[in-house]
């Protein structure tokens, strides 16, 4: 394994799938009465979160804690970042009391790539900017494989605001990795620029129209509807929400047109949904929902990153 | 749509070894020293042993550790069945995550934990493995074991004791004792773990020209 997870571009298929299985055993621990081990006793991780989150920031303290290890959240609102100190002097700063693991989420993109070079500790990308969000990509994975199995040659359909979505990106990856194969569906306006070539070199469709993905083609085994980011749009990207609901939306005569053609079919969404904007209530809390079982994994999965980052030998992570 | 062929692979830093590696193969110059036969013995007198010190098979919940104890300890029980007639719960408890060398080893991939239905409260729990050495397995099961509960009692049966331990542990239930130097490896294979007979084989170590 290596010493940072910085992308979902660094983890072969091995280590996905080794973190994978690791996760599922760590799930088992989740229903223990006594939700402990004593693996990372003795280690420090940092949560460093420079922009908000309640499930990455949580399910990596939970998981940190459960390990052992001894975590400590820091926000930008309240460090030394709120005095103007940059992120450089921060992080070093931090990297001087002699902590393990920096979990970082940042809102530029490439920031952890940039951490990575400054400081000694492992750095794990909790989300960085519009660029990545991998260990999102392996709790999905994880999810989607609890759900479907093997996910070679399993067809899944993310649809929403790709312009500005780590999850997206860090998923393609990793889906492709495990064999998936993807379809991403957006506005137009939404679709990052470039997208037909690396959509040509990495193997994964594009389309346009939402409905003619869910009715003709490849029947999807899975939906992922990506979350509109507000916080990320200075306007312009399309001209009313309902309009993006109902080109886009998973409403409900899509979610049953969906479930008719794969009655197996299932439905993510990373979370925080805007519910009546990118997903309906019916659609959230339809049986094929597994947005909670994302969440839960979340932990299992976080605590896999954690154990074969840090439990190993320095000489074995070279 | 089809899918394409030439999907590049991602660049990757040093791969972690595999994380189940197959069992090195059994060195030819050694000796072995329990067949097939001397092995499905050991188990029977064990499986009479563990009823015998229970008193019958109350409260038996029977647990390999991963993962040739897993298999041992599913021979056990289909013994101890065949004498009390009564279903025995087995299981397997993994350790990996309780063990002390994790910090000076390459990553191990933990195994499966599978606690029986009725879980270890109460229960008198045997802990199963094939070898036993310095005992510090055995102690990472022992906190495994706290973490899931709180057995009434915790004994340990092992098919082959080498000696050399490094904590005060010994085992209720002993297959063979096997006096050893630390130069040597005791290889264990079993049927049903590597798909070639059962044999205890002790390996290496000049020990073995000194008692040629």
């Amino acid at each position: 394994m290596t010493r940072h997870l910085l992308s979902s571009a660094d983890l072969s298929r091995e280590e996905v799938e080794a973190i994978l299985d690791t996760a599922t055993e760590m799930h088992d621990v989740q229903r223990r009465q006594v939700k402990k081990l004593p693996t990372l006793r003795g280690r420090t991780v940092i949560n460093f979160f420079f922009e908000d989150s309640t499930r990455t920031r949580s399910s990596f303290e939970i998981a940190g804690k459960w390990m052992s290890a001894d975590t400590i959240n820091l926000s930008a609102k309240g460090s030394s970042t709120s005095k103007g100190e940059s992120l450089r002097d921060t992080v070093q700063t931090i990297n001087a009391m002699a902590v393990d693991a920096l979990v970082i989420r940042h809102n530029a993109s490439g920031a952890c790539q940039q951490v990575a070079q400054w400081v000694d500790a492992s750095v794990i990308n909790a989300g960085d900017g519009t660029h990545e969000h991998p260990t999102q990509a392996l709790l999905d994975a994880y999810t989607l494989r609890s759900h479907l199995g093997d996910l070679d040659g399993r067809h899944v359909v993310i649809v929403g605001d790709l312009t500005h979505s780590r999850v997206f990106r860090s998923n393609v990856i990793t889906l492709k990795t495990l064999g998936a194969h993807v379809t991403v569906v957006a506005p137009p306006t939404l679709m990052p620029s470039g997208i037909a070539d690396w959509s040509k070199a990495d193997g994964f469709a594009t389309a346009w129209d939402l409905d003619e993905v869910l009715a003709t083609g490849d029947v999807p085994d899975a939906v992922m509807m990506l979350r509109v980011q507000r916080e990320r749009m200075s306007g312009g990207f399309f001209p009313t929400p309902r309009e993006y609901t109902v080109g886009y939306g998973l409403t409900r005569p899509r979610l049953t047109a969906l479930l008719a053609r794969n009655p197996l079919a299932l439905v993510l969404h990373p979370g925080p949904m805007n519910r009546g904007l990118e997903i309906s209530a019916d659609a959230a809390d339809s049986a094929a929902s597994v947005v909670l079982d994302q969440v839960s994994a979340g932990v299992a999965v976080r605590m896999s990153v954690l154990y074969h980052l840090l439990a190993g030998s320095e000489g074995a992570a070279a | 749509m089809p899918r394409p062929d030439s999907a590049p692979t991602s660049p990757t830093f040093s791969s972690a070894p595999p994380a189940q590696n197959p069992s090195p193969p059994l060195d030819p110059t050694g000796r072995d020293v329990l067949g097939a036969t001397d092995i499905a013995r050991c188990l029977r007198r064990i499986a009479h042993e563990i009823l015998e010190h229970n008193k019958g098979a109350d409260d038996l919940v029977v647990l390999g550790i991963p993962s040739r104890g897993v298999e041992l300890a599913h021979r056990l029980v289909a013994l101890i069945e065949e004498v009390e007639g009564a279903r025995i719960p087995v299981g397997a408890i993994d350790v990996t995550m309780y063990r002390d060398d994790l910090r000076s080893q390459p990553t191990r991939a933990p195994r499966h934990t599978d606690i029986p239905g009725g879980g270890i409260d109460g229960k008198v729990v045997v802990l199963v493995d094939d070898v036993l050495y310095s005992g510090r397995s055995v102690r990472a099961a022992l906190d495994a074991l706290s973490d899931l509960g709180r057995p009434k009692a915790v004994r340990l049966a092992v098919l082959v004791d080498r000696g050399h331990r490094e904590l005060p542990i010994r085992a209720d239930h002993v297959g063979k004792n096997l006096p050893t130097s630390h130069a040597e490896k005791v290889q264990v294979r079993l049927s049903g773990h590597d798909g070639i007979p059962d044999v205890v084989r002790i390996a290496g170590g000049e020990p073995q020209a000194v008692r040629a």
